[in-house]
Order: C-alpha cells, then sequence, then structure tokens
C-alpha cells in the first residue's frame, strides 16, 4: 500500500515536470520563431504613406554607405558583426522571408542553401535544415560565405561567429518601411543594390496604388485577423501585418486596451471576438496551418451574429505570405483591397 | 483543520476492524440540498461573467424566456443573446459535465484503490487520450477543419485502449491486487507519454496546438460536445452511484469485503470500467483537466464524511461546480485572453494535496 502511494505520487511529479518541460518547449519555440516580438531598433515610425523616394535601411548599419556594394564590408546586426570579404556566392539563408528576398532581387544564384520553410520560389535550393534550431555541421557543410538568419537561436550564431562564418540577421519587422529596408540590406551584401532599389520602389509604387483604391470610411471597417483556433490567436496593428492593414484604413478589433501587453500577438476569446462583431474576417490559419475557411468560420457557435459572417467577408489568406514580409505581400493586399471592396459595398 | 484532516480523510482502513467499523453515516438531504445550491449558483456565475457585459436581469430573462407559457421576453441584444446562448451556456454546461463526471470518477477510484492519491488519469486515461490527441493534431491538420469530431473520438479511443491495456497487464501478473494495477497503470503512463513525445517531435510546429490541448479547455465548446459525452456519463454515473455502497464495504480490505460475499475482482471491474468511462468521455472533449478528480472527493470527506454514499454524490455536485468557477477564473485573469483551466485547477489544486499527503503521512495512515 505504502509503495503505490509512492508511486501515485511519483507519477503526480512527473506530470508535473512534464508540463513544465513543455512550458519551457513552448517558450523556446516562441522566442525563436519567425513571428517573434523582438522588434528592431528602430525609431522609424510605422509607415503611414508610402512615400516613392527610396527609405534608408534605418534597422542595421553598415559601415559602406557608397550606393554600390565595396568589400570587405562591415554589418552589424544583433547577430553581431560580420565581415564579408568579397561578394558573396554560397550563402545559406535560414530565413523564409529573406529566402524570397534574395531570390526576387537577382542574388538566387548566389544561394547555395536554404532552411526547410523557405518553399518560396520553388527553385531555391530547400533543406532540411530546421531554422529553428539549425544544425551546425550542416550548415558549415555548405562552406557558406554569408548566413541570414532570422531571429535564430544566440548560441548558433555565436559558433557561426566563432568559426569566422559571417552571418547577418534579417528579424521581423514591424512595418513596410523596415521590410524595404531589407531587401535594400541584402542587395547591399549581395552587390544586387540597384536590383534591390527597383524591387523596393516596385513595391512602393503598386503599394500606393492599392492605398488609394480603397474609400475612407466613416467609421472605418474593422477586422478580426486569426493566427490559431484552440485558441484563438490574433495580431494586434503593431505588427507588421497589422501595420499594413492600417495603411489600407482598417481598424484591429484587438487593439484593445490590455492586449498589447502581449507582444502584438495576443491571445482573444470567442467571446470577445463575437462581442467586438468585426466587419471582416482574415484567416492566416488555413490549409496544413490549421485547415480553417470561411465555411468552418460560419460554424462556430454564436459567430452567426458576426457582421463578416453575416455579409460573407471572410477571406482565407495565404498563410505563407501572411507570416512573412517579401515581396508578395504586395500579392495578400490586392486580395485585401478587393474584399474591403466588397465589404464596403 | 489538520487534526480535523488526521482524523477524518478517506475511509478510515487501519483503525477499522470488521463490520463496526463501516462508515455508517446517510446523505443527509441537508448536504444534497447544499451542494446543488453551490453547483446552481456557480453555473450562474459562469453565465453571467465574461469578458463582455451581460446584465444578470438579462440572463434570467433569457432564462425564462426558453421556459413555454411564461410568455417573458428578453430584452438582450442578437449579439448578447448569442454570446449567452452559444458561447457561454455550453461552456458552462460542459464544465459542470466535465467537473462532476473527475470528481466522480476520482471518488471510484480512490475508493476502488483504497488510497487518497488515486484520481481519474490512475490507469492511463490521461496518457491514452494525450497520445490520441497528439496523433489527430499531428497527422491528421490538414483535415481539422473539417471534422472537429476525429480528435475527441480517437482521445475517447486512446484512453479506452489504455485502460484496457493497464488492466489486462495487472491481471496478467502474478498477485493481481490494486498494487500490480497502479503499476500497470504507471507503466502504460510512461510507454504512451514516450510514444506520444516522439509523435510530437514528427512536427514541433504543431507544438503549440498539443501543449493547450494537454492543459485542458473548456473554451469554444459547443452544444454538440455536450451531447457528444451525455451518454457515456449517465452510464459511468449509474455504475458508481450504484456501487457507492460496496465502496465502503471495499474500504474493510479484499479479504474483509470477500468474506462479506462482495465479489472483489468483479466490482472492481465494474466500478473501474464505469469510472474510465466517463474519464475518458470528458478527457475527449475538454483535455487534461488536472486536480479536480483528486482534490474534490477529499474536500468533501473533510466536510461532511468519509461514507462513499456522501463521498460519490456530493463530488458530482461540487466539482461540477468548482470546475465552472475555474473557467470563471481562467476567462478573467488576462481577459480577453483565457488561461488554460487545468492551470486554474493545479494552482487552486496543488496546494490542497501537498496538505493532504503531508497530513496524511503525519497522521501514519495505511
Amino acid at each position: 500500500m505504502d509503495s503505490s502511494i509512492r508511486t501515485a505520487s511519483r507519477g503526480r511529479l512527473a506530470a508535473v515536470g512534464g508540463v513544465a518541460l513543455v512550458l519551457a518547449l513552448v517558450a523556446g519555440a516562441c522566442g525563436s520563431s519567425p513571428s517573434s516580438t523582438s522588434t528592431p531598433t528602430t525609431t522609424a515610425p510605422a509607415a503611414t504613406a508610402p512615400s516613392t523616394t527610396a527609405a534608408p535601411s534605418t534597422q542595421q548599419t553598415t559601415t559602406t554607405t557608397t550606393a554600390k556594394s565595396a568589400y570587405p564590408m562591415t554589418v552589424k546586426s544583433t547577430a553581431g558583426t560580420a565581415v564579408i570579404k568579397a561578394r558573396p556566392t554560397r550563402i545559406v539563408s535560414l530565413s523564409a522571408t529573406a529566402t524570397e528576398d534574395l531570390f526576387a532581387i537577382g542574388a538566387g544564384s548566389q544561394v547555395k542553401a536554404v532552411d526547410s520553410y523557405s518553399d518560396y520560389p520553388a527553385n531555391a535550393p530547400r533543406t532540411r535544415i530546421d531554422a529553428l534550431d539549425p544544425n551546425l555541421e550542416a550548415v558549415v557543410n555548405y562552406k557558406p560565405d554569408l548566413v541570414i538568419v532570422s531571429d535564430g537561436p544566440a548560441r548558433f550564431n555565436a559558433q557561426l561567429a566563432k568559426l569566422h562564418i559571417p552571418v547577418v540577421n534579417e528579424p521581423a519587422v514591424a512595418n513596410l518601411t523596415q521590410a524595404y529596408g531589407q531587401l535594400e540590406q541584402l542587395g547591399k551584401l549581395t552587390g544586387h543594390l540597384a536590383s534591390a532599389d527597383k524591387v523596393v520602389a516596385d513595391m512602393k509604387e503598386k503599394v500606393h496604388r492599392l492605398v488609394g483604391e480603397v474609400k475612407k470610411q466613416n467609421p472605418p471597417l474593422t477586422y478580426y485577423y486569426e493566427l490559431s483556433t484552440a485558441p484563438y490567436y490574433t495580431v494586434t496593428s503593431d505588427t507588421f501585418v497589422g501595420s499594413v492593414f492600417s495603411l489600407l484604413g482598417l481598424h484591429d478589433i484587438a487593439d484593445q486596451a490590455g492586449v498589447h501587453a502581449a507582444g502584438g500577438y495576443p491571445q482573444i476569446s470567442s467571446e470577445s471576438i463575437v462581442a467586438a462583431r468585426p466587419d471582416l474576417i482574415f484567416l492566416a490559419d488555413t490549409g496544413n496551418q490549421g485547415g480553417q475557411t470561411p465555411a468552418t468560420v460560419k460554424k462556430r457557435p454564436g459567430w452567426s451574429q458576426v457582421p463578416a459572417v453575416k455579409t460573407g467577408d471572410i477571406l482565407a489568406l495565404n498563410p505563407d505570405i501572411a507570416s512573412r514580409w517579401s515581396p508578395r505581400i504586395v500579392i495578400l493586399m490586392q486580395d485585401v483591397v478587393r474584399e474591403v471592396q466588397k465589404a464596403e459595398r | 483543520m489538520t487534526t480535523g484532516a488526521v482524523e477524518k480523510p478517506a475511509p478510515a482502513i487501519a483503525d477499522v476492524v470488521g463490520l463496526a467499523g463501516l462508515p455508517t453515516s446517510r446523505l443527509r438531504p441537508r448536504a444534497l440540498v447544499l451542494a446543488a445550491c453551490f453547483t446552481v449558483a456557480c453555473a450562474l456565475v459562469g453565465l453571467a461573467v465574461g469578458p463582455t457585459p451581460v446584465p444578470i436581469g438579462g440572463i434570467v430573462e433569457s432564462i425564462l424566456g426558453h421556459l413555454p407559457l411564461l410568455g417573458v421576453h428578453s430584452h438582450l441584444s442578437a449579439t448578447q443573446t448569442a454570446i449567452l446562448w452559444q458561447i457561454r451556456a455550453p461552456e458552462v454546461v460542459l464544465g459542470l459535465l466535465v467537473g462532476g463526471m473527475l470528481a466522480l470518477a476520482g471518488s471510484a477510484y480512490q475508493g476502488v484503490f483504497r488510497n487518497p492519491l488515486a484520481d481519474p488519469y490512475l490507469l492511463g486515461v490521461s496518457a491514452g487520450a494525450g497520445l490520441g490527441a497528439t496523433i489527430v493534431i499531428v497527422y491528421g491538420s490538414v483535415g481539422a477543419g473539417s471534422d472537429p469530431y476525429v480528435l475527441p473520438a480517437v482521445a475517447f479511443a486512446g484512453a479506452l485502449i489504455a485502460v484496457a491495456l493497464t488492466y489486462l497487464i495487472a491481471r496478467g501478473g502474478r498477485g493481481f491486487g490494486t498494487a500490480s494495477l497502479l503499476l500497470a497503470g504507471v507503466a502504460i503512463d510512461a510507454l504512451l507519454g514516450a510514444i506520444q513525445s516522439y509523435v510530437q517531435q514528427q512536427a514541433p510546429g504543431t507544438i503549440n496546438q498539443a501543449y493547450y490541448w494537454l492543459l485542458g479547455s473548456l473554451a469554444g465548446a459547443d452544444w454538440h460536445d455536450v451531447w457528444l459525452i451525455v451518454p457515456y456519463c449517465a452510464i459511468g454515473t449509474a455504475v458508481v452511484l450504484i456501487h457507492r455502497r460496496t465502496l465502503d464495504v471495499l474500504s474493510l480490505g479484499d479479504l474483509e469485503a470477500a468474506s462479506l460475499g462482495v465479489d472483489v475482482g468483479r466490482v472492481r471491474l465494474t466500478v473501474i470500467a464505469g469510472a474510465s468511462l466517463v474519464a475518458a468521455a470528458v478527457v475527449s472533449v475538454s483535455g487534461l483537466i488536472g486536480f479536480v478528480g483528486l482534490i474534490i472527493p477529499h474536500a468533501v470527506r473533510m466536510a461532511a464524511g468519509s461514507s462513499y454514499r456522501i463521498v460519490s454524490p456530493l463530488s458530482m455536485f461540487v466539482g461540477a461546480g468548482f470546475l465552472v468557477l475555474c473557467d470563471v477564473i481562467a476567462g478573467r485573469v488576462l481577459a480577453p485572453q483565457e488561461l488554460p483551466i487545468g492551470v486554474v485547477t493545479a494552482v487552486i489544486g496543488a496546494p490542497f494535496f501537498i496538505v493532504i499527503l503531508r497530513t496524511r503521512r503525519a497522521g501514519g495512515a495505511s
């Protein structure tokens, strides 16, 4: 009897330990995910209206300020100081956004390997390297002359630095201005600055046109942006994708008092969403990232009273584009503008 | 409190000799009415409290409006009505069911095993359900939106299979008794837990989902969840309550119970099956909500007496109300965010559990 009691209590302790372990794992995963809340050290305000002049990169300082790339180049980022001796030709990108950026600015041929999440463009040399927990030897095997990370594990970055492999961090951005800055910095690093400038100018022009296409509503249309269900997670307008919706004159229902503390990605109860009565619903938990569709939203208990559900203004987004800050964000904005115009009628 | 706990909790086993030692007290109507009032009050709190204000008068009107012939009309807006009846009400009813069933199953397990630390997850219900849920979350995430009942079904099956395995393993060994059942439960728990970790490792991206499931939640419950488990709850409740008197006899020990004409093996199997059925059913829709099944029977025992004619039915009422209260707290602490309810029950339950542990040891019982 006594032994069985002790066994039971040990089982309980193991269960508590298990929960603690899960907590630690989740905390770790959150800390290093691309949607991490660590904002780059910048004073640039959220882009309120896109200007046609090229915004300087405010995120990270490069010692070379000339328009043309001059090597050797010293780059400071939160991953440390990287010295790039010559035009890199063996780049390893451990950031899905950086991979898209590199290919968009014409540096794709210089990329030797990308991480497992970098699924765009299709011809990117995708590997099984996990960007959240990269295997050092697997990366070093590609003999990289430049490694791009996005808030990866600090220990990994330090190990690379020890091996004298330059590593540059391109962290999650908070607005389009910072996204443009990363494109330009990648252009500078890879010797494609002119092409990067062109990509940025093209994006700015398209964004400007899209912003002009939406009518300013009074009161503004409100939206709920869904990252996941069970529990519901959403974004505030402090996030990159939130800042894009702000540009289009939409108000985020998550911007209420108290949720800003959650670092831009608050959890929200079903009841709060229903009570906020959003005019639009955007789903970023579609496909293999949660399987939600406008039809599943309509079936949720109590949601039939939500204006967006009544009018059918529920837009399933491409979760990959929505979670990155690559030039493809313009495509997402086009879809959103179409949905907004539909809701305006 | 401390001395009372030493003298009162659990059927006093060591100091009982023969029939004279049987807990003889009956369930007094007053205690039953009190417990029922507690449950109803908790349910009303659950309906009234939430991130958005819904006036209590409107709630009462709305409830009366659902009764025929009264002709009461509520003045709640359409949104408030939807929040009340489609979001809060199913959550409250599910909370009542889950809390009541976990506490009832906990009392049954404690009776069968004559062990104050027994809880509904002792024989692998949690590990089996956890493995089933994780498999669906990891391998079935594409279809997750299409059929929300796959996960409960697989978790339910996993829980029942785990308990069956535990029982078969224990029966196969020599000296089949409560100790070998417990040990088999520990082994199955560890094995399935390891497999679950392996499955989880296949898709680190789903760890968030699995994590929230494992901590348990009533949020997002709908009426289908309630109807899904009602039949199993009814069967299991009947089985346990019918045997409440037999559980008292079992508290004397296997030999003594057998000498009093109780088929110990059959009773044990029946009660374990009934309690496991309700535990598996509620876990499959709510996730792993801990401590309710452990502490509620003890609280009832301390307050009302140790006979299972008292502990089992009262635990059901008190557990039901307690879990709804915990759910309210889970929804309010970080509103509009929701804490996993398992966090709340553990924060309240763990200190209570430690007190029991210490007083039992100090008392030298069992």
